[in-house]
């Protein structure tokens, strides 16, 4: 226990901080339904009331609970946004240590493809892909997960390659081990903590990613409660000097922000003190 | 870089120096690239399950309006015809009809486009010099409070939305204290002054997000560059520290710096098309997410084609620029 102790003291404030929040944003997501006062896309008052009374924040456009859409909005976009992180994670990480391993014309193959997907920005391929196949969420995902997972190819394939020309894989290969036995049982094991490290990055810029798509109106549609479109949805109320339009935007940034702190403090510790 | 950079000296024979081979090299990507991307960008519709033209007509599509509208959009003729074509109208500046009306594309599209290169111009204008010099001095001043207050205030910066930045701003300086307008509704005929008044809100937010990321990245490969053996040595040989700094160190940091502006291009890209629907600015993001919900084809085809060049192209110059300005490329030996 004290052992345990110590080693919570030696982590930063900030770190600390940034998992205090993770860990808050995580209790709200999960049970959401009996935190908040009202249901999700439930119509319960006149289109926006103030603060206060039974409406903690007021109600939004069509009279819907603002409190409780922003609770239900930690379930959506936080957890669309981890569901697409994990994706595109282990797409982009596999693919990119098979090619590694792999070598040869299939390798030569994928980084073309990844070359011309990072060729212009993910905005521009995904409001393109967005207006071909449509917006509802299982295409959000998919494209979202495809451009980003192009990132994570990069990297696992780069730490991957350095892996593979070590002996022990060398080894493996001469055993006659299959391709997907030294994949998993060789190289992975390997190229595990950068790509820990990079997982909280990626799913910052996959959370501000969609956030920004659904306030651009083609991300997450309603009904569903949303942080990006309930920006989008309130707007108006800003003009009266009202500030809770940007609410959820704050939730938003506190979010990234505790994950940017964590983030730093693991990079940190991985590349050996203070950088 | 190195490496290349001896390879290319060997073929010292020709009359081609090194630079110029490396130059011609790297144009001829970007161009193979933007092929590419256009190929990517036109075929990327032929995906579309179904008819495209009884998808958009919908319910309301008879036989004859669908054939009406595959004549008319020319889609009757196989996909590689359509294409050239299509490529062909782009460099001569035809760029085709909206799905919506007949409105041609290229008479929306010029004061849109300069609108865009207006404002992320201004942005850029305010916000390299701004985090390269933030940068710089983190950098000098390493570990110190000064370099810790700028590191968690960028962090913070970095993790904000950009329409949330927006709408700050707007609900402070434009509505509190009522200095600048809400919307950024400009015109062609409008003075160069207001137009700059005007535009500052959105240039400020567009330089708020970009400038955390290319400090960063400033500070960065600075103290890279700091910590190798020749500055090393210009320290104990006791030269002023400014003298380090512009003699020794920025040549060598110049093609770093010069790549850490070409990667913000990217952020300002996205940054623009965000701004300008928060600001309600008529520039070429707006046009496309518009057409976006519109499902609008033939404009977000158009519109995504000219984002993606201007990236590869300025990209492109940037990556020209590092390598004309690497001191071990400008003198062979």
């Amino acid at each position: 226990m004290i052992p345990l102790f110590r080693g919570i003291l030696r982590i930063p404030p900030t770190a600390l901080l940034g998992m205090a929040v993770v860990f808050a944003y995580g209790f709200v997501a999960v049970f959401a339904h009996w935190i908040a006062p009202f249901g999700e896309s439930e119509v319960v008052s006149s289109q926006y009331d103030p603060w206060g009374g039974a409406f903690l924040l007021g109600t939004d456009n069509i009279g819907r609970d603002m409190f409780s859409r922003l609770i239900y909005g930690a379930r959506n976009t936080v957890g669309i946004a981890l569901l697409i992180s994990l994706l595109s994670f282990s797409a982009g990480g596999l693919l990119g240590m098979f090619a590694a391993v792999r070598g040869g014309w299939i390798d030569t193959a994928l980084c073309w493809l990844v070359d011309i997907l990072m060729a212009i920005p993910q905005l521009i391929y995904a409001l393109l892909l967005l207006t071909i196949f449509g917006t509802a969420v299982p295409v959000l995902i998919a494209v979202v997960a495809l451009l980003d997972s192009t990132r994570v190819f990069r990297l696992a394939r780069s730490v991957a390659m350095n892996v593979v020309v070590l002996d022990f894989v060398e080894a493996a290969r001469l055993r006659g081990e299959g391709l997907w036995w030294i994949v998993r049982r060789e190289v992975l094991p390997n190229v595990l903590p950068p790509l820990i490290a990079e997982f909280g990055v990626r799913f910052c810029f996959v959370f501000l990613f969609i956030s920004a798509l659904s306030f651009l109106g083609i991300g997450i549609q309603p009904p569903t409660a949303d942080w990006g479109s309930m920006v989008r949805d309130n707007a108006t109320l800003i003009t009266f000097g009202d500030i809770t339009p940007v609410l959820p935007g704050l939730a938003i940034a506190i979010l990234t922000i505790a994950v940017n702190f964590i983030v730093d403090w693991v990079l940190g510790k991985a590349s050996g003190g203070r950088a | 870089m190195s490496a290349r950079g001896d390879r290319a000296a060997g073929f010292r024979g020709f009359t081609l120096s090194p630079l110029t081979v490396m130059v011609a090299r790297r144009l001829g990507i970007g161009l193979i690239t933007l092929f590419m991307v256009s190929l990517v960008i036109f075929f990327g519709v032929e995906l579309l399950p179904g008819d495209f033209a009884a998808a958009v007509l919908g319910q309301s599509g008879t036989p004859e309006t669908v054939a009406a509208l595959r004549s008319r959009l020319g889609l009757d003729l196989p996909a590689h015809i359509r294409y050239l074509h299509w490529l062909g109208g782009m460099l001569r500046g035809d760029l085709g009809t909206s799905l919506s009306g007949e409105i041609r594309i290229a008479d929306i599209l010029g004061g849109r486009l300069f609108n865009t290169f207006f404002l992320a111009a201004y942005a850029a204008v305010i916000a390299v010099p701004l985090a390269v010099s933030l940068g710089i001095v983190a950098a000098l001043h390493r570990n110190s409070l000064l370099d810790r207050v700028i590191n968690i205030v960028t962090l913070g910066a970095i993790s904000f939305p950009e329409f949330f930045v927006a709408y700050v701003l707007v609900l402070v300086f434009a509505i509190q204290l009522g200095w600048f307008p809400s919307l950024a509704q400009v015109s062609a005929d409008m003075p160069f002054g207001e137009r700059l008044y005007v535009c500052l809100l959105p240039a400020v937010t567009l330089t708020m997000v970009t400038t955390a990321h290319m400090m960063r990245m400033t500070r960065a490969a600075i103290i890279n560059l700091l910590s190798t053996p020749y500055i090393e040595m210009a320290w104990l040989k006791g030269i002023a520290p400014w003298r380090i700094i512009v003699q020794h160190a920025l040549p060598n940091a110049l093609a770093p710096i010069i790549n850490v502006i070409a990667v913000n291009i990217a952020y300002l890209i996205v940054g623009v098309v965000l701004v300008e629907v928060v600001f309600v600015y008529p520039g070429l993001g707006q046009l496309l997410v518009d057409s976006v919900s519109k499902r609008d084809l033939p404009v977000v085809q158009v519109a995504s084609m000219i984002f993606a060049a201007t990236y590869i192209l300025l990209n492109l110059l940037a990556d020209v620029l590092s390598i004309v300005s690497n001191p071990r490329l400008l003198h062979p030996r």
